[in-house]
């Protein structure tokens, strides 16, 4: 089959490799029919993610077809159409229990790699390389899917793959870091990043009740979707100063809640900004921290700060008497994707939203290169790539 | 320098009585009192066990403070010292000389603080391995220096000993019984299961060479008695016969290896139910002597087959067997080596 592999930073390449084969009794196989690229992926593409290898198959938003079921699965069969969920769970540890998905403890067969970054393993993430499981991604013409009976959800009515295939990840991990503010009426958020998570963040913040939703970006194109697509207020940090603004739009309080969806490779104009660059480039710090700086300097006193964007390691100067001092409460996880679909699906039924006004760019899986490139360097309003077989 | 977890196996280690000259004494026929979990990480009953007999640790300092002289030799008149050795310095020499300094200084400084030695000698021996190829470098090059050459690479050579007899003899822990000296093991998992189950599916011992991939073999004899084949590093299987000691349904296992195995050992398996309904909390307790000493189990922590390590691998591959009826295999970990994706790997084999 074709997939689209990591062949080093800020390299990949679509390749013929073997196709997946039923490896344990709760797997599926899956053929994709849509599947995208993830702002996360980017941090793969550019080399701040340890462990990956060259060949690594990426791709952890897909959705497609069952082709194959392990002897175990009993809820699917073959011709079933599924939306998969990024990480990997098994549905029967304690934190799968709690609905703790991404934090199952039975799906990263490399949890001694994590458990030496991180002190104890998350969940196994689909194509996020080998620390997160080594676990083959969905950007292929197959996938296999361990957990068949625990993971995918059925969608077989009418609803295209568009509206649906960013129940995966994106969709439900911007309601997540909404959910995490704890929204109460009146409440203004603000949303560092306008990505596609970033978006979906602002629509959730808007779904959860919020008063204002203020979001952060430097691409126009980006900031314009947020203000049309989502009804939100839009600073453009290149010409104003974040902190400034923010207070002068809340009345000095500063915002409720910050929810960060930016992540590991932020951009900034300081001096702090530059420091951050070096530190990265020299692998002395493995992440940019200044979404996050940021986002705990503007929140309110007794505010809460939640965190989407994927940080992989350390982070240099972190403003913990900020956050100590002013009763600040962060929040962050990879999000527990499963406990999210079949209720944001209800709200795509319902017409709540359609998550596909984030699509700008549709492709072959074959130009996967060039689609990554172009989300990379913002090209052509690149908002979200799309990848189909 | 330890890691967390190997620090975390000495604050529950249990230091045993001295016993000079006493015949294996099966660990699991100690009375089983229940004993916390864990202790505050300040207190560290295992280096109280661990603390080297006088002689030793006097020849450690000597060691230590003869790496500090060394080191700081070389750092401030890198060329006479080079010239004591046969090497012509230039500015790379002169570098390369500070360098092997530095590294001196350090495990010098490390020998004398250490409230364990043990480690920093090893790393000394480490050093003396890297010292002999520089100086089978210059004798392979320098004609008219070889005999100087010659001279320090037997100095070298002597220190080398001295460094891994003092190191041996520290990291081994005197005054442990004979079957529990050299290595000792404790790792917890939390099995999402209640005791009497955990315990069961433990019970059947034959059962767990199908999961737990660093035992080969197990054969049930009798009622207490068994048959275990295991794993070494390097390919490498040890066998010993096991009997328990002690079997109590639902609560705790505990063997000891029988005379004339391969690896003396013994051990305990624990079960005790979590707080708050969370399960099981199943704790190995593992003491046995690697065949080869220290030195072995320094080299098997180099590639991942660390005795603590094993233990944890095999508790999750249990844990994994219990809740979800299997292992979990990924693309990467179906197969060793390279991955199906990999530009270099093989197509795959049905």
């Amino acid at each position: 089959m074709k997939a689209n592999c990591w062949m080093g930073r800020q390299s990949v390449e679509v390749r013929e490799v073997p196709d997946p084969r039923i490896l344990n009794a709760r797997d599926a196989i899956v053929r994709v029919t849509s599947t995208a690229i993830c702002g996360s992926d980017l941090h793969l593409y550019d080399g701040y993610v340890p462990s990956m290898m060259k060949g690594d198959i990426l791709g952890h938003e897909f959705m497609g077809e069952v082709v194959e079921v392990g002897r175990e699965v009993r809820n699917l069969a073959v011709g079933d159409r599924v939306v998969v969920p990024f990480p990997i769970a098994c549905g029967a540890c304690l934190a799968c229990q709690a609905g703790m998905y991404s934090l199952c403890e039975n799906s990263n067969p490399n949890a001694w790699m994590a458990e030496t970054l991180y002190g104890h393993s998350p969940a196994g993430i689909f194509g996020y390389s080998h620390m997160l499981g080594g676990f083959a991604g969905g950007q292929a013409e197959y996938v296999r899917v361990p957990f068949a009976d625990v993971g995918p959800l059925k969608v077989d009515d009418g609803l295209t793959d568009d509206q649906v295939l960013f129940l995966s990840d994106i969709f439900p991990t911007g309601y997540m870091g909404a959910e995490m503010c704890d929204i109460k009426p009146g409440d203004v958020i603000a949303v560092w990043g306008c990505g596609p998570v970033g978006q979906f963040a602002i629509a959730s913040a808007f779904m959860l009740g919020a008063a204002r939703v203020i979001a952060i970006d430097r691409f126009p194109y980006r900031l314009q979707m947020a203000r049309e697509k989502c009804g939100a207020e839009t600073i453009n940090y290149e010409e104003t100063s974040i902190l400034e603004a923010l207070k002068e739009l809340t009345g000095g309080r500063g915002p409720d809640a910050c929810i960060d969806a930016v992540g590991m490779e932020a951009h900034g104009h300081s001096a702090l900004y530059a420091y951050d660059r070096v530190k990265q480039a020299m692998r002395l710090e493995t992440d940019r921290p200044i979404a996050l700086r940021e986002a705990i300097m503007a929140c309110r006193n007794g505010g809460t700060v939640s965190v989407i964007g994927v940080y992989g390691g350390f982070v240099d100067k972190f403003p913990i008497g900020s956050v100590m001092n002013r009763s600040l409460t962060i929040r962050a996880g990879q999000c527990h994707v499963h406990r999210y679909m079949k209720p944001l699906l209800e709200r795509i039924r319902n017409g709540d939203i359609d998550p596909s006004f984030v699509i700008t760019h549709r492709m072959p899986l074959a130009d996967a290169a060039k689609g990554f490139e172009m989300f990379l360097n913002k090209r052509d309003g690149c908002e979200k790539v799309v990848l189909t077989t | 320098m330890e890691s967390p977890t190997e620090s975390a196996t000495q604050v529950t280690a249990t230091p045993a009585p001295p016993a000079p000259a006493r015949p294996t004494t099966p660990a699991g026929s100690r009375p089983a009192t229940p004993r916390p979990a864990t202790l505050p990480m300040h207190h560290r009953p295992a280096d109280a066990a661990r603390r080297p007999a006088r002689g030793d640790a006097r020849l450690a300092d000597a060691i230590g403070w003869f790496s500090v002289g060394l080191g700081l030799a070389q750092l401030v008149v890198p060329d006479r010292v080079a010239r004591l050795v046969g090497v012509e310095t230039g500015t790379r020499g002169r570098a390369v000389m500070r360098t092997l300094g530095a590294r001196e200084l350090a495990s010098g400084i490390g020998i004398l603080t250490a409230s364990s030695p043990g480690p920093w000698l090893w790393a000394r021996v480490a050093g003396d391995v890297t010292d002999l190829a520089l100086l089978g470098n210059v004798a392979t090059e320098e004609q008219a220096r070889r005999r100087r050459t010659a001279a320090a690479a037997a100095a070298v050579l002597g220190i080398a000993a001295l460094d891994a007899v003092t190191g041996e003899r520290l990291t081994r822990q005197p005054g442990m019984p004979q079957a529990a000296r050299g290595i000792h093991v404790t790792r917890s998992i939390t099995v999402n299961r209640q005791p009497d189950e955990v315990y069961a599916f433990w019970r059947d011992l034959e059962r767990l060479p199908r999961f737990m991939r660093h035992l080969e073999s197990v054969q049930v004899v009798d009622e207490r008695r068994s048959r275990w084949t295991a794993r070494a590093p390097a390919g490498l299987t040890v066998a010993w016969d096991a009997e328990l000691v002690e079997d109590r349904p639902g609560e705790l296992l505990a063997w000891r290896s029988l005379p004339g195995a391969d690896v003396q050992n013994a051990g305990t398996v624990r079960f005790r139910p979590a707080p708050g309904g969370r399960g099981t909390e199943v704790t190995v307790e593992l003491r046995y002597d690697p065949p080869g000493g220290a030195m072995t189990e320094q080299l098997a922590r180099l590639f991942r087959e660390e005795p603590g390590q094993q233990v944890r691998d095999d508790l999750r591959a249990f844990k994994q067997v219990l809740e979800i009826g299997e292992v979990l295999l990924s693309d990467a970990t179906a197969r060793p080596g390279a991955h199906a994706a990999q530009p270099s790997a093989p197509e795959t084999v049905d």
